[in-house]
């Protein structure tokens, strides 16, 4: 075992990401996320990888979708802001099926907005955000030892399911120092794919083409509902397959009458709450979903059946919360409690939510 | 029986779709040429815009990334920095190089990415059905410019190979057309040049080929040269503006 050491999360994305193997990193300015790239400028040379200060997020995309058509592992990042300007790129690349692993370390919006950390890009993040009909596997980390197990992950995923994988992160995460047991490096061979740009394990005769255009509509309905079954795939991986355990966790559920839910940076806080709760003799329970999108809904389908009520809490004005209503079905209620604008809800504050409910009067 | 004229090995057998009299079929052929010529085609990746030449990948025997709008040059930059023993070229109309995608191209070649780009400049939005370009003529009519180009409003045509050419870092940017024999082969040659120069890695490299649009010009494909001839090369002249490399001359 690795021995640990202290890194902000946004480093520690970076060090995950030359060990995953990604030699590649293309990107533009932007706060919170400036560690990364900074991080990797100097970092990529010294492995002979390739650091490019884009132009623009939109020219940092179309490089990612260049170096990833050729085979290669390759990352970007940015914040709210800027993946706003990388859509359409995602959406060419979740067409031509090329993998990539993509990092929005979110802040406040919309439109400028400001730099403190928000949770406010969910919808963005798990309903696609560009054109299409196409999804992005969203990892939400809540430790920077995640960050760094989720980026190493990412890679794994974008690569089996040929298919952009999103990083959503937060200004404070992002910014935390932690201590982090770094993952073991991997050797990634560019050649390894054989549907890449300049593959050269080809035949004379063969040739590869990377592209999201279908102009006769039965080949793109084709390709729509090929696109369909591989999301279909993921979706059982992550709710009863393989990736079950990865997707979610869940703390003190068993016996909880009000469950609380949140992602990232708010699940901890929201720990702390659910410790209290008991305390006081409040039988709360958390559920932290690790991935977005698939959404973990057959954890609250089950819970459901046990908990009285829900309380969602979110760093925006309610995204995540319309996923847990579509999971709880109607059987039970489901609540939120939110702030947004960069301000981060204290235990407290949430505590006295969890007291309205569980005790109206 | 000696066989003189036949398909590049680089080009597929696939008719093209484009319209009678226009270029992008005829530049797509000396592209081939070369790199038949230059013996790359097992290296060669291309990148196809949007605009009507978006099928691009469909004719060329080669590996080929089809690009968003304008952005060309930097899927470009993406693969060439995967793979920098492949010989990577973009192929962009002007609406794709000149509107939407200039940020891209100037930088590709500000930061001397060792690409090509093929630019077929030929005043007009072909695909969409012939709009207003950002090399549309002053005065030219357009489905766009109903009461011809204003410079006034809509400013003048913009000239892409003198823009980039006083950037520091491209070896290599000519404008060509290929309205008559003669220009036909130093069309072909400027872009042996092109390829030559990326295949020596010396660095980026522009052709702008000064083209024609019969369809959305309103002519009929035998006028379309004529036209071409007599109002596109005055403005934009032909001629090669950077060569730091001196392959003219050799
Ligand atoms: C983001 C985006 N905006 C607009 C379009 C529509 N569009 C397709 S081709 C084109 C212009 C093509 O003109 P040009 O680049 O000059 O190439 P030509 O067709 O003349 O060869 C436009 C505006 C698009 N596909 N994507
Ligand atoms: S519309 Fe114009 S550019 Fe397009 S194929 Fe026809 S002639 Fe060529």
């Amino acid at each position: 075992m690795a021995e640990k050491v202290l890194m902000k999360g946004n480093e520690a994305i970076g060090e995950a990401a030359v060990l995953a193997g990604c030699r590649y990193y293309f990107g533009y300015p932007i706060t919170p996320q400036s560690e990364l790239p900074a991080y990797l400028s100097k970092r990529l040379p010294e492995v002979d990888g390739v650091f490019v200060q884009a132009e623009s997020e939109v020219a940092a995309i179309n490089m990612v979708y260049g170096a990833g058509s050729a085979g290669a592992r390759v990352m970007t990042s940015s914040s709210s802001p800027g993946i706003s300007l990388k859509q359409e790129g995602i959406s060419y690349i979740a067409g031509a099926e090329i993998p990539c692993m993509l990092v929005n370390v979110v802040r406040g919006g919309p439109g400028l907005g400001n730099i403190a950390p928000a949770q406010s890009d969910y919808w963005q993040a798990t309903r696609g955000g560009g054109h299409g009909d196409y999804r992005t596997l969203v990892l939400a980390p809540n430790s920077v030892q995640e960050m760094a197990d989720m980026t190493v992950a990412g890679f794994e995923f974008a690569d089996r399911f040929r298919n952009p994988v999103l990083l959503l992160s937060d200004g404070v995460l992002g910014q935390m120092m932690e201590p982090v047991t770094l993952p073991d490096p991997v050797d990634y061979d560019v050649n390894s794919k054989k549907w890449a740009l300049g593959y050269n394990g080809k035949e004379k005769s063969e040739r590869n083409l990377c592209s999201s255009i279908f102009l006769d509509v039965d080949e793109l309905e084709e390709h729509n509902w090929h696109l369909y079954q591989k999301y279909q795939v993921m979706t059982d991986l992550f709710s009863t397959g393989e990736y079950k355990d990865f997707a979610v966790e869940e703390h003190l559920c068993d016996d909880a009458e009000i469950i609380l839910v949140g992602y990232g940076i708010i699940s901890r806080i929201l720990k702390t709450v659910v410790e209290k709760c008991r305390k006081r003799g409040i039988k709360a329970g958390l559920v932290r979903p690790k991935v977005l999108w698939p959404y973990p809904a057959q954890v609250f389908e089950r819970l459901a059946k046990t908990a009285n009520q829900f309380l969602v809490v979110e760093m925006s004005c309610g995204q995540m919360v319309e996923d847990v209503k579509l999971s709880v079905n109607g059987k039970k209620p489901v609540y939120f409690f939110g702030r947004t604008g960069g301000t981060i809800p204290s235990d407290f504050e949430i505590l006295n939510e969890v007291d309205k409910l569980v005790r109206p009067d | 029986m000696k066989k003189i004229f036949s398909r590049p090995e680089s080009m597929s057998k696939k008719p093209f779709h484009y319209c009678p009299g226009c270029d992008h079929g005829v530049v797509h052929r000396l592209i081939a040429e070369v790199i038949d010529e230059l013996e790359i085609k097992n290296r060669t990746i291309g990148v196809a815009p949007v605009g009507c030449s978006v099928f691009a990948y469909d004719y060329f025997d080669v590996d080929f990334n089809q690009a968003p709008h304008g952005r060309a040059p930097a899927v470009a930059t993406g693969i060439k920095r995967v793979r920098p023993d492949s010989i990577v070229f973009t192929y962009q109309g002007d609406g794709d190089l000149a509107a939407i995608g200039t940020a891209e191209i100037i930088h590709a070649a500000n930061r001397g990415e060792n690409i090509t780009a093929v630019f077929i400049n030929n005043a007009i939005y072909g695909m969409t059905g012939g709009q207003m370009a950002p090399t549309s003529l002053i005065g030219m009519k357009t489905q766009t410019s109903p009461y011809g180009r204003d410079a006034a409003t809509a400013g003048h045509p913009i000239h892409m190979s003198e823009m980039i050419a006083t950037l520091e870092s491209p070896v290599y940017v000519t404008r060509v057309t290929v309205n008559n024999p003669a220009n036909l082969m130093k069309t072909k040659k400027a872009l042996l040049n092109a390829f030559t120069l990326q295949k020596e890695g010396k660095g980026f490299s522009f052709v702008e080929v000064v083209s024609t649009c019969p369809t959305n010009w309103g002519k009929k494909p035998t006028d379309a040269h004529k036209w071409l001839t007599e109002n596109m090369l005055p403005v934009f002249k032909l001629g090669t503006f950077k060569d730091t490399q001196g392959v003219e001359k050799s």
